[in-house]
């Protein structure tokens, strides 16, 4: 899976796995260059403290080492995986999209309503529900470049607005509400979504999901004419519009995208707990940064990588996994996240004045 | 000759139209307080009763005075999203303090407590200005560590109100000479507020808070000290959340580590936002925060008077935020064409 995602960032860095057209146009390095030139890829910050989450998690408890358990507990935050991708397109084009949880939660107090309330089919609710998504991603994009207002000030609003409309969807109650007889749910075959496994392996589906998504909007990103128009607008959004590039249509589509990809994490995750709440992934916007930053996307554009998202992404997962098996309380594991977004950009700093 | 003559006129022309727009501005929030308020009155005619006045009044102090720290680090062009745990944080020091030691003086609690926040305050802005790391990843990933230092810090108890000095709480409810209307928490904000603005106008440090929100190059080839009054705003804003963890202890009576302060980073955001600061940096009052103070409390009680469930409040928040950043925008266009233009 990870190879069709292998890194192309428009750094001076080489590839990791060199794959002849690219390395014939460029001269020819000694090997020791071609070694540096790896060891202060970003990502590779992160690959080694992945490897290191794992040895510590094998070492406090027995339980960690078990792919089953290891790979069930991928479910249990796939949504930040998902709004991740959406991110590494939004920080990558030099912009922010602080609403996704919030998105995420609209789309799915929208979907119970829908379902429970108007009586619409599941299927039909499913697809507006996506579409949803997706015209709550373009309003974020709109009051950017049509009203050339600052993303963070956008999607700052649309945070409170978005999740503020889904509280006066649903109040504190849920859909199915609690008041509720027991046989009044959502239909079985949308249910549970994190209970269905690839036959024949413990691999469950969310994960494939993710990891299917992440593959194709990576190849997007690293391998065509739009992927690099993302990048160019990142680095410099003044000179890319200059070269012809139409900056505010792509950042518009991106913001959709994002949104998009939210609306599709809110139907995983109303499927997965088989109810819709105001207050799903409340502050998970957070955790989707964090796995962007951590996966060596520079914050201010320009710079980053898909291969670089999925890395930390699952770092992030082993992490909560080993603080869960050794008894870490949430709220402790709540600082040492908060902390490793900061030391994370540290260190991405240092490696980015090695580089030079 | 001409030339220059030209130019100084056009600026000064610009400086005008800037001081009116500004004001033109500050009314716009009192013209939108006064439709929230005759809005109120239409439905329930007692509206404006001392009851009800003095809860909008109440309402204020906590989110002002951070308000007025928050305010300084958008004119810088950086943003704090941290200040809600840091709230936490020197609210249940604090309130574990008083508990543990009933005759603790509350002055030097309250002391105590500016302190916390200023040090916590003081990492960010250590970590913006010396690491440069982005303000909005460094506030980030402190809001949720500090807030997990709440809860490490206080093993996930609450301060019960039992263990809250009387005589702090006493704060929120009289005030001086015995007067009811306006509690001593009121009149410390609005002290607050004051020395903001002498703090922003009449100090060397104020002035180069504007000048480098207004551009950091110009500033910094200028020769001012543009970390040092960097890292000043996150500490001040930092030992302002402090101070407001005291008056939440205050005007709440209890200090609970997964709610007090939670989410209130964005109520504060709004209220500089609609207050008239600039969201790309360099303009920004005190009168205009202090409005936008003001009309969200009013609109927080209106709400709770006109019987709308509470559930409506982080819509209106949302949506008030955005109609103030694009009026803003419009505003700045609007001026930017005036100006150049000509």
């Amino acid at each position: 899976m990870t190879t069709e995602q292998s890194p192309r960032v428009p750094s001076k860095a080489m590839p990791v796995t060199g794959t002849g057209d690219a390395d014939v146009a460029r001269p020819q390095s000694p090997a020791s260059e071609r070694l540096r030139a790896t060891l202060v890829r970003p990502e590779l910050v992160t690959v080694a403290l992945l490897i290191l989450a794992f040895v510590v998690g094998a070492v406090l408890s027995p339980f960690f080492l078990d792919a089953p358990f290891l790979l069930n507990y991928t479910s249990l935050f796939i949504e930040v995986g998902i709004m991740a991708i959406g991110m590494t397109y939004i920080i990558i084009s030099g912009n922010i999209d602080l609403s996704v949880a919030s998105a995420l939660a609209l789309v799915g107090t929208v979907a119970g309503i829908l379902y429970f309330d108007l009586s619409v089919p599941m299927g039909l609710t499913v697809i507006l529900s996506l579409a949803l998504g997706a015209i709550l991603g373009w309003i974020n994009g709109a009051l950017v470049t049509r009203m050339k207002l600052p993303a963070l000030a956008v999607t700052l609003a649309t945070l409170a607005f978005y999740r503020g409309v889904a509280n006066i969807l649903v109040g504190d109650d849920s859909r199915p509400k609690l008041a509720w007889s027991r046989d009044i749910v959502f239909p079985d075959w949308y249910v549970g979504v994190n209970r269905v496994y690839i036959p024949g392996t413990a691999i469950p589906l969310p994960l494939v999901i993710f990891l299917v998504l992440a593959a194709i909007l990576g190849v997007v990103l690293h391998r065509t004419t739009f992927g690099r128009w993302v990048y160019a607008i990142g680095t410099n959004e003044e000179a890319a519009r200059y070269s012809g590039i139409p900056t505010q249509r792509v950042k518009l589509l991106i913001f959709t995208l994002s949104g998009f990809l939210s609306g599709l994490a809110g139907l995983i995750m109303v499927s997965r707990l088989s109810v819709a709440r105001y207050d799903h992934a409340r502050g998970w916007e957070l955790d989707v940064i964090t796995a962007v930053v951590l996966g060596g996307t520079d914050i201010f554009g320009g710079r980053g990588s898909m291969f670089g998202t999925v890395i930390a992404y699952l770092l992030l997962i082993f992490l909560r996994t080993g603080m869960g098996v050794a008894n870490i309380k949430a709220e402790s594991q709540l600082a040492v996240i908060g902390t490793l977004l900061i030391v994370a950009i540290v260190v991405s700093n240092l490696t980015g004045r090695l580089r030079k | 000759m001409a030339t220059i003559n030209g130019v100084l006129q056009s600026q000064r022309r610009t400086n005008n139209l800037a001081t009116q727009l500004s004001r033109f501005r500050e009314l716009g929030i009192v013209l939108f307080l006064v439709l929230v308020i005759v809005g109120a009155l239409a439905v329930e005619p007692g509206f404006l009763n001392p009851f009800n006045i003095r809860s909008i009044l109440l309402w204020v102090p906590l989110l002002m005075v951070i308000a007025m720290g928050e305010m300084m680090v958008i004119i810088t062009r950086g943003i704090d999203v941290s200040v809600g745990s840091t709230l936490g944080f020197a609210g249940i020091v604090v309130g574990m303090i008083f508990r543990d030691y009933p005759d603790f003086n509350i002055y030097l609690g309250t002391v105590l407590g500016i302190l916390l926040g200023a040090m916590l305050g003081a990492v960010n802005g250590a970590l913006i200005a010396w690491v440069r790391v982005p303000p909005i990843i460094t506030t980030l990933g402190t809001l949720s560590a500090f807030r997990g230092l709440v809860f490490i810090v206080s093993g996930g108890r609450q301060v019960d109100p039992n263990h809250v000095p009387t005589a702090l709480i006493r704060w929120s409810q009289i005030g001086p000479f015995g007067i009811q209307l306006v509690p001593w928490a009121v009149i410390i904000a609005a002290i607050v507020a004051v020395l903001a603005h002498l703090f922003l106008h009449f100090t060397k440090s104020g002035r180069n808070v504007y000048a480098i929100g207004g551009n950091p190059d110009a500033a910094q080839l200028r020769g001012i000290p543009v970390k040092i009054t960097t890292f000043l705003v996150y500490a001040i804003t930092g030992a302002m959340a402090g101070l407001a963890g005291i008056l939440y202890a205050s005007r709440f009576g209890f200090v609970n580590p997964g709610e007090t302060g939670v989410g209130f980073e964005l109520t504060v955001i709004a209220a500089v936002v609609i207050g008239g600061t600039n969201v790309f940096g360099g303009s920004g009052t005190v009168l205009g925060v202090a409005l936008g103070c003001l009309l969200l409390g009013t609109i927080n009680v209106a709400l709770a008077v006109l019987g709308i469930a509470a559930t409506w409040q982080l819509a209106v928040y949302g949506f008030v935020i955005l109609l103030a950043v694009t009026v803003d925008a419009i505003i700045q266009r609007e001026l930017r064409r005036a100006t150049t233009g000509e």
